[in-house]
């Protein structure tokens, strides 16, 4: 009776699907995307890749489990193709018997009635099973038909189209030129345009004007600098050892090799096999060997007392982990004690990644104040001039030391598969190896990080481009088509855009792993161009903008938004590399946390002159107190490895931009530049800074509010010149003699407001 | 009207009402100003929870009928010595300088600070305990004040942890996990449960140096981090000085009147953008820029301890009267409490007692003794005690060994994660003693109470189910206790 009753609600939920968006159901019920996330989250857990937590010996994971005879019920089957009254598997899920139904109740795991209509629609369609699709190659798949009269640059456009066509959406017009300008010069370079540039390319009507801006972008050194601070997260890089007493470390000059790799045009595949191995190429050049700092980004200890093999064992875990969501987009870390929950991943598939990253020469505990703790790679002037030529920062006769990887050179450290993952409970040993469900590792690589590296990169590894080209989309569009850029197994995102994405992996692969090629096609794709804005009915139609019916808009990163107030009020000091900075800081931070040990990093010692105006990401990073203003605006702490940040908006963003003597020192500098150079009334020096910070000029009523706000102000400093000179103290800069306080004041405190603006805080 | 209409209109009145002035604390709820995806946050979609549930809490009402609504979490960084405050083992002055048994080490792991050491030699502690309160119950001569409360503590002798050294073990106290990265306590409670505050944060940092051992352990700002949650949800450091919260000072040469007129300005010209384009971003922005304003004026009024009584001062001992100690920061931690802020978090640093410990552990109990006791009484006298969670230990104990030469006079004890005191007070908790631990005092012998249930406890107190207050990120559910713990029924009243 009970049985009838549910078939009965779920034919009422299918029949006014139509009217009830909860329930409605697409007409044809792909696993994939409809079905397999609800497996996977629901169901994987016990009945799922982990043999050890598997219960009644049933498992949904794999075609041969879910279709399989069930263990204890004779002939019955969990699911029958076509079939949903004798599928135990619907019996369950759709029970109303606390005792039967699945799963228990006491999970938290219960499905809604849609969940259990999408299953139930998918059983009675005949149950196709497909494997999970991150782990099927990507296919070459043509591109469909553009749409007449929507602008279509390339084949991104037309894989958009044809989905917004099925949500029947359209696409929006394309950004006006200085909204288009700002958009690509920050996504490229995180820096905004000059006027000139805006003038030049707001004037120029030739039709390659734009691709023409595009390669003068992604020939700019501050390039280099805008994609190493994406990587900088992904390889968790830091200028402190992180743990305990946080003591200083040198990897710098892997970070200026990163700024050189991407600035000099180096493939994906180097780029990528170069720090995973750089050290066992043959003849390895001490270029290539820096490279390798990669994987010793990761915390060391150095605290008194700790078990050494403990940390080894942690940093070997975390090397494993990093390598597994940057390059892979695998969530490894699940299987370092148990099978991996929901992905084809065993403890055994993580021990033999781990083996590849075991064999390194390092100490778990390192010794008090080591900046370089072994393996380093330590080089004498003369040949850092003539071999590493990006590292310009040494002082003449000055030898360089940097942290990267090698190998022992005889002993061979052996791997097991350790119990809960506790360095002290060895279990069977294990060679190295990569999980056999994404790529079996071939037997005629070397079983080293080197041949880790090529099985990497073989054109046949189903996620290595994928994960790659993900990245690069979300750069410039604020989110990848696989939302969760990390793990792209089966508890991730579907992609919104699964053909796109293997277009993009595979254009990848067809140009050399040509990473400036691939985000010069992206973003001159007419989807990249739109309009970022959005009507009512197209924001309540997709709020967050999954189809791409106009164009991306985000909040400035962390290092945007400092680097641009530094860029437009002229500030900014363009040199590249070198030991990293130490700008303006909230006093008493570092001092106020410092235990005993006290150590390099035990005081902060704010630098001067031409430091305070770098780049943000050349800001010293010590991971137990990281600069608080980027904390605040999203940066991860890099105590190990991001690869997505949020984007998020709270008050103490607000205290950082109205108060930040950083910015307060840009809005002054900026406000002498108006005076300067902005023209003669307030009105022209009003337009000059909002057209630096907004790329548009201001209309009359704009204007009209800030030259009112720059009156108000200038009769108050006017008449409280104490107050002008203390507003004109903040910061190193000197008040130029020529300026009149009260009017340099004003104009500071008019910068400071669009400064805040939110048109100047976002990448529209 | 639409929402966006009425946030305009609201933010006009709002505009017309300030600018008559009349800047007190009670500013209008931010809840009040929500609109859908009021804050942005790509982790929260994927976790599919609603925009409103950051200040609201993702729990629109608690699994369980909560006992406490707010906590003061003060934690004793470094590793308080039980033995020298709480757990009374006289057996270990009986058999003062003898070898630690085998039988009682059990071969268990110590750290590399005293595994090498040759003799580990029993030391008693050189401090008297007497029996204090109706129960009778054993606590050191150090702690004066605490005896004095002893009726209303819940004191656990059996608390012990996975970690030993100091960095892991105080992350796992705090996040639930020995590797750094996971939301702190209170950053996982202000997501579950939401502010019950307009005007300051909902997870509120205090810290100071003990005096015990001036150069003890250090801290990380990771401790009071957000981990994957918003970052609305980080802890937000509360300093002494001139800059109470990082950035909330205005520039040199500006006031509140002219700050105002600024903000107007801002205001004014973001709304016309909100107007034109409506984007819900935009009117986010202007509500937190209105939070920021309303903080810059609670912030420095709750900070500022001056025109507390007289009596406050002597009840809390005379150090409560110096911004940054300790004795202050438990007043500041009741006025915040009053003022609903849902979890106040102290750490006191310089309970690491490798040598020295007679002399240093007098000067660092003397630190915490009065003020954590007074803290307890006043606000059971103000009537918050009730529904007010007050937590006091630290990240693990310390041996029955001494680390180093053991002398007449002289001793330190090396970290011990098998054994050590918490007490707990108000806030839904039983008072009396639980747990026991072995003569020696190295082993539990009677209910053992791990980090994760402890920290289970605490949620179920604030009527949170541990397995059922999580978030998804990287493919799975993370939660405080991850995937341990359990409610320790015996604890609750």
């Amino acid at each position: 009776m009970r049985h009838v009753r549910v078939l009965l609600s779920i034919a009422v939920a299918t029949a006014t699907a139509g009217c009830s968006a909860d329930l409605s159901l697409p007409d044809e019920v792909e696993f994939n995307r409809h079905v397999q996330p609800i497996l996977s989250d629901r169901c994987f857990s016990c009945h799922g890749p982990d043999a050890n937590a598997r219960e009644s010996q049933f498992r949904l994971d794999t075609e041969e489990g879910a279709f399989a005879v069930l263990k204890g019920e004779e002939g019955a089957h969990a699911i029958v193709a076509g079939d949903l009254s004798s599928s135990v598997l619907y019996r369950r899920i759709s029970s109303a018997d606390p005792a039967e139904v699945m799963p228990p109740p006491e999970s938290n795991r219960t499905l809604s009635d849609r969940e259990v209509a999408l299953i139930a629609r998918w059983i009675e369609q005949g149950a196709a099973w497909q494997r999970h699709w991150a782990f099927i190659p990507p296919r070459p798949e043509d591109p469909p038909d553009p749409i007449r009269d929507w602008p279509t640059v390339n084949a991104i456009d037309r894989f958009v189209h044809a989905r917004l066509a099925e949500a029947r959406l359209s696409p929006s017009p394309a950004a006006d030129r200085a909204t288009l300008l700002r958009r690509v010069t920050f996504d490229l370079t995180g820096l905004p345009p000059t006027l000139e540039q805006l003038d030049a390319f707001g004037a120029d009507d030739a039709p390659d004007a734009f691709e023409r801006v595009v390669d003068r972008l992604l020939a700019d050194p501050a390039f280099g600098e805008r994609m190493a601070s994406l990587w900088l997260d992904a390889a968790r890089y830091a200028d402190s050892h992180g743990y305990q007493d946080d003591l200083e470390r040198t990897i710098w000059p892997w970070r200026d090799w990163v700024i050189h790799a991407f600035n000099s045009g180096m493939p994906y595949d180097d780029f990528g096999r170069l720090q995973l191995a750089g050290d066992l190429l043959p003849e390895a050049t001490l270029s290539q060997i820096l490279a390798t700092g990669f994987n010793r980004n990761h915390m060391i200890t150095q605290e008194g007392g700790v078990i050494d093999e403990e940390f080894r064992v942690a940093y070997v875990s975390d090397r494993t982990s990093t390598v597994g969501s940057v390059f892979l987009g695998l969530t490894m870390d699940c299987a370092r004690c148990h099978d991996h929950k929901f992905d084809p991943i065993t403890q055994s598939d993580y021990y033999g990644l781990f083996a590849f990253f075991n064999q390194v020469d390092e100490q778990g505990v390192i010794d008090y104040q080591t900046r370089v703790p072994r393996p380093a790679l330590r080089v004498p002037y003369e040949r850092v001039r003539s071999e590493l030529g990006f590292v310009t920062a040494l002082a003449d006769g000055d030898s360089l030391a940097s942290m990267v990887m090698a190998d022992m050179d005889t002993l061979v450290r052996p791997t097991h598969v350790l119990e809960r993952g506790r360095y002290d409970m060895p279990l069977e040993a294990v060679d190295p190896g990569t999980p056999d469900a994404v790529l079996p590792f071939p037997d005629d690589l070397s079983p080293d990080r080197l041949g880790f590296a090529e099985w990497l990169f073989d054109p046949a590894n189903p996620l290595t481009a994928r994960v790659a080209a993900n990245r690069f989309w979300s750069m410039l569009f604020g989110r990848g088509i696989v939302s969760t850029e990390d793990d792209f197994g089966s508890q991730g995102a579907r992609p919104t855009h699964p053909a796109l994405l293997d277009w993009l992996a595979l254009e990848l692969v067809r140009s050399g792993w040509d990473t400036k090629a691939l985000l010069k096609t992206i973003v001159l794709s007419a989807t990249y161009r739109q309009s970022s804005q959005a009507g009512a009915e197209l924001l309540a139609a997709d709020p967050d903008n999954t189809l791409l019916a106009r164009g991306p808009r985000f909040r400035l990163p962390a290092e945007a938004l400092r680097d641009h107030a530094l860029a437009q009020s002229g500030l900014l000091v363009r040199t590249i590399g070198g030991p990293s900075v130490k700008p303006y800081q909230p006093e008493g931070i570092w001092e106020e946390k410092t235990g005993g040990g006290g150590g390099s990093l035990a005081r902060y010692e704010r630098d001067s002159g031409e430091a305070l105006y770098r780049r943000s990401l050349y800001t010293f990073w010590k991971r137990t107190v990281p600069p608080p203003s980027m904390m605040t605006f999203d940066a991860p702490d890099r105590s190990f490895s991001s690869v997505h940040r949020q984007t998020t908006s709270t008050p103490l963003q607000s205290m950082v931009l109205m108060n930040d003597p950083q910015l307060i020192e840009a809005a002054r500098a900026l406000a002498y530049r108006m005076i300067d150079e902005g023209g003669a009334t307030p009105e022209e020096r009003v337009t000059f800074a909002f057209r630096l910070m907004t790329a548009r000029h201001p209309d009359s009523e704009e204007t009209a509010e800030l030259t009112a706000y720059f009156d108000e102000e200038l009769e108050r400093f006017g008449t409280d010149r104490e107050a002008a000179a203390d507003l004109l103290a903040v910061g190193e800069l000197p008040h130029p003699e020529m300026h009149d306080e009260a009017e340099a004041a004003a104009y500071t405190m008019v910068v400071s407001a669009i400064f805040n603006l939110y048109e100047t805080i976002t990448r529209t | 009207m639409d929402e966006i209409e009425r946030e305009i209109h609201y933010t006009m009145n709002r505009r017309h009402f300030l600018a008559k002035g009349s800047l007190g604390l009670g500013g209008v709820a931010l809840g009040s100003l929500l609109v859908p995806r009021l804050f942005g946050g790509s982790g929260e979609e994927v976790s599919g929870e609603g925009a409103d549930a950051l200040l609201r809490g993702v729990l629109r009402t608690p699994h369980i009928a909560p006992k406490a609504k707010r906590v003061i979490y003060l934690f004793q960084s470094g590793g308080p010595s039980q033995l020298e405050l709480f757990d009374y083992k006289p057996l270990l002055r009986e058999r003062n300088g003898e070898e630690l048994p085998a039988e009682v080490r059990m071969g268990q792991r110590l750290t590399g600070m005293t595994s090498g050491q040759d003799s580990k030699p029993l030391a008693g502690s050189q401090f008297e305990f007497r029996q204090a309160g109706t129960e009778g119950i054993w606590i050191s001569e150090l702690l004066p004040y605490t005896a004095e409360i002893v009726d209303k503590l819940c004191i656990v002798k059996s608390m012990f942890t996975e970690a030993i050294n100091h960095d892991p073990a105080i992350t796992f106290f705090q996040t639930g996990s020995e590797q750094p990265g996971r939301p702190s306590i209170g950053s996982w409670l202000s997501y579950g449960l939401g502010s019950m505050n307009e005007n300051l944060p909902s997870f509120c940092v205090l810290l100071s140096r003990g005096t015990g051992r001036p150069n003890g352990q250090p801290l990380y700002s990771r401790l009071w981090g957000n981990g994957f949650l918003h970052s609305l949800h980080q802890g937000v450091q509360f300093r002494s000085g001139e800059d109470p919260v990082l950035y909330l000072n205005d520039p040199p040469g500006t006031d509140r009147e002219s700050r105002r007129r600024w903000l107007d300005r801002l205001n004014a010209l973001n709304r016309r953008k909100l107007a034109e384009t409506q984007d819900p971003e935009i009117t986010s922005r202007i509500a937190q820029y209105e939070m920021a304003y309303r903080m810059q004026t609670s912030v420095p009024e709750t900070m500022d301890i001056s025109r507390e009584p007289e009596w406050v001062y002597r009840m809390y001992g005379p150090d409560s009267a110096t911004p940054g100690t300790y004795a202050a920061n438990c007043v500041l931690a009741r006025r915040l409490i009053e003022q609903d802020v849902r979890f106040v978090q102290l750490y006191h640093m310089g309970w690491d007692q490798h040598d020295n410990l007679p002399d240093h552990i007098r000067k660092q109990a003397k630190d915490v003794d009065q003020a954590s006791a007074a803290l307890v009484m006043d606000l059971e006298q103000r009537g918050l005690l009730d529904d007010t969670l007050v937590i006091w230990g630290g990240e693990f104990g310390r041996t029955n060994y001494s680390q180093g030469e053991l002398t007449r006079t002289n001793y330190g004890r090396d970290h011990h994660p098998r054994c050590f005191t918490v007490w707990m007070a108000g806030g839904g908790v039983k008072p009396g003693v639980y747990g026991e631990t072995g003569p020696f005092g190295y082993n539990i012998v009677r209910d053992p109470v791990h980090v994760h249930d402890f920290q289970a406890t605490l949620l179920h107190l604030l009527g949170i189910d541990h397995e059922r207050l999580t978030y998804r990120t990287q493919g799975r559910r993370f939660r405080l206790t991850d995937v341990h713990g359990r409610v320790v029924q015996d604890l609750l009243a």
